[in-house]
């Protein structure tokens, strides 16, 4: 019987012919934690009397998601970190470096691996043929102590997206218009496995965003095969030479196949709260929005910057919308201002953020006013997310969200491309 | 057995919902952070959970961020189990990690404030406030085994790694 990407990475990591359903103890290749799960991991690490990290190497701290800190308990929170790292030779990521997902794909991930997140969205990594999932502080704890993990092989959804994007719609149109057909728990536990010649034209940025939002239908890991598009994004990130081709077996079993035809796709928005929640963009028209927000570990890298500053190039905001971009990382935003888009952006009267999570998350940077909107580029629009309750969160495309930012309400993109 | 009050919730209560984003600087500070759990579903919640009650939900509870405070601040609340229709995974795993039990049956039946008796070893509930009887889902063995020594960390002191076969 043929495998699956998820078989296929788990029987090779434990060693054991794995099927979906059986239960192996995995290597863990890559450990993280963020500075939001990282100090109560922390504390179950000494609390299990393990205390050292089994691979010092391949565990990584990321301070990203109160970057700079915006309270007192937070920047001692991180002097924990901090001090953990320095005691412990485990690698740390502080403030200023960007988000930790992004910083797993440019500096740590690769085929094959298994990899742990104190983090939801650590599913990004699979764009890479990583089995990446999050799980919570205790479970990467103990994955740190012992570099394993316990893991029920998933069961796997294949989705087969076939067709040419049209131009003005983009890989977040194809997460959203997924989801909502999926739901919010339509894939819980399983292995979302894309392919399909959509996916196989698809850069490296679209997959990570696809990548990204498995976990928003409920999904274990989101996981594409590798190609030349990975070997070539690998190397360009110096490690061409942990490259290896992954796919597949043509007889491999699903649970479900999904079809989607790319070129079917328009522009699609999440209402609020629900991520679920989709309408075309050009049904929200006219949807006033107080505040655009463009960054994130789904939208924050180099070709979803060079998408809004295209849109933005000459133009100004609405005066009655703020707009804030936040580059996903350093590298990024290092990048971004060599290409120009920073001075575009600014000029069109954005607010630059450093690469963090903040507005995301609802911590600091961008919190709503009661009853105010946002068009934000991120993967979650749940009542409070952004720190208020009393707000609304529209999820789009950082096409949707720079078009947005000029008419100050939802507009489909295409309109001004 | 355990017996107690129904706090019932609707479908998708995310971890936003149980443990919000603006108290993100109170994660070192659990009592103060179990002070706001679930307030902005139901802001009387922590004033009125009782140790021994239950928190009763539809589907999907728990989904969205890997937060295990999540689960602890619901544990701390004094909540003896989650009952729900389903669960979102990460919260599940977290749950059972830290002791919680996670309870997956049919919760239609149940309203707000119906007293409920569990047994968890006969994998029943009883609604003592409208006399209906419902059946747990298993849970599978390796997390039974978690949760019977109290959580992961407990069991990894015991056992020193993971010794399930």
């Amino acid at each position: 019987m043929g495998k699956t990407l998820a078989e296929k990475i788990l029987s090779e990591n434990s060693g054991s012919d794995a099927h979906a359903g059986d239960i192996i103890i995995a290597r863990v290749d890559l450990a993280f934690l963020q500075d939001g799960t990282g100090p109560l991991a922390l504390r179950q690490l000494e609390e299990s009397g393990l205390g050292q990290a089994a691979n010092p190497d391949r565990v990584v701290l990321f301070l990203d998601h109160a970057a700079p800190c915006p309270s007192r308990e937070l920047a001692n929170d991180h002097i924990t970190l901090r001090q953990f790292a320095r005691k412990s030779g485990v690698q740390i990521c502080d403030v200023g470096e960007g988000v930790c997902h992004q910083l797993v794909l440019e500096y740590y991930a690769n085929p094959g691996e298994v990899i742990l997140g104190a983090d939801s969205h650590t599913v990004t990594a699979g764009a890479l043929g990583a089995f990446a999932t999050g799980m919570g502080s205790t479970d990467v704890a103990i994955a740190i102590a012992l570099g394993k993990t316990w893991l029920r092989v998933p069961e796997s959804f294949k989705v087969e997206v076939s067709g040419r994007f049209a131009k003005g719609v983009y890989a977040k149109d194809l997460a959203l218009h997924l989801i909502g057909s999926l739901g919010a728990d339509g894939a819980t536990y399983k292995s979302l496995e894309f392919s399909g010649e959509a996916i196989a034209n698809m850069s490296m940025a679209g997959r990570f965003t696809l990548a990204n939002m498995a976990v928003e239908a409920g999904a274990k890991t989101g996981l594409f095969p590798t190609d030349g598009t990975t070997q070539a994004y690998l190397e360009s990130r110096g490690r061409g030479a942990l490259f290896h081709a992954l796919c597949p077996d043509p007889d491999a079993v699903y649970e479900q196949v999904i079809t989607i035809d790319a070129s079917s796709l328009e522009p699609t928005v999440s209402r609020p709260h629900a991520v679920d929640n989709i309408a075309l963009a050009r049904e929200l028209a006219g949807t006033k929005v107080d505040q655009v927000f463009i960054g994130t570990c789904t939208n924050g890298r180099l070709d979803d910057l060079a998408v809004a500053a295209a849109i933005l190039n000459g133009k100004r905001r609405y005066p009655k919308t703020r707009l804030l971009v936040a580059p996903a990382s350093l590298d990024v935003l290092k990048e971004a201002i060599s290409a120009g888009y920073i001075q575009t952006f600014l000029e069109a009267g954005a607010v630059l953020l450093p690469p963090s999570c903040g507005p995301c998350v609802g911590v600091h940077q961008g919190v709503l006013g009661d009853g105010e909107a946002c068009l934000s580029t991120a993967n979650r629009n749940f009542r409070g997310r952004m720190g208020n309750p009393e707000a609304h969160i529209y999820l789009g495309s950082p096409a949707t969200a720079a078009a947005s930012a000029i008419a100050g309400e939802i507009v489909d993109p295409r309109e001004l491309m | 057995m355990l017996r107690g009050k129904a706090f019932k919730f609707g479908d998708n209560i995310s971890t936003d919902h149980i443990c919000p984003g603006r108290y993100f600087h109170l994660r070192s500070n659990l009592p103060e952070l179990a002070k706001h759990t679930l307030e902005d579903v139901e802001p009387s919640f922590c004033t009125m959970v009782k140790p021994g009650d239950f928190v009763v939900a539809g589907l999907n509870f728990g989904l969205g961020s890997s937060r295990e405070h999540a689960a602890i601040v619901i544990k701390m609340a004094g909540v003896a189990a989650v009952l729900a229709k389903s669960a979102a995974r990460i919260f599940y795993r977290n749950a059972i990690n830290i002791g919680l039990p996670v309870l997956i049956c049919d919760t239609e039946k149940i309203n707000d404030s119906d007293t409920l008796e569990v047994d968890l070893a006969g994998s029943t509930v009883k609604n003592l406030t409208n006399g209906t009887e419902l059946t747990l889902g298993r849970f599978p063995d390796v997390m039974l085994r978690i949760l019977e020594e109290g959580g992961l960390i407990p069991y990894i002191k015991r056992h020193g790694g993971f010794e399930f076969k």
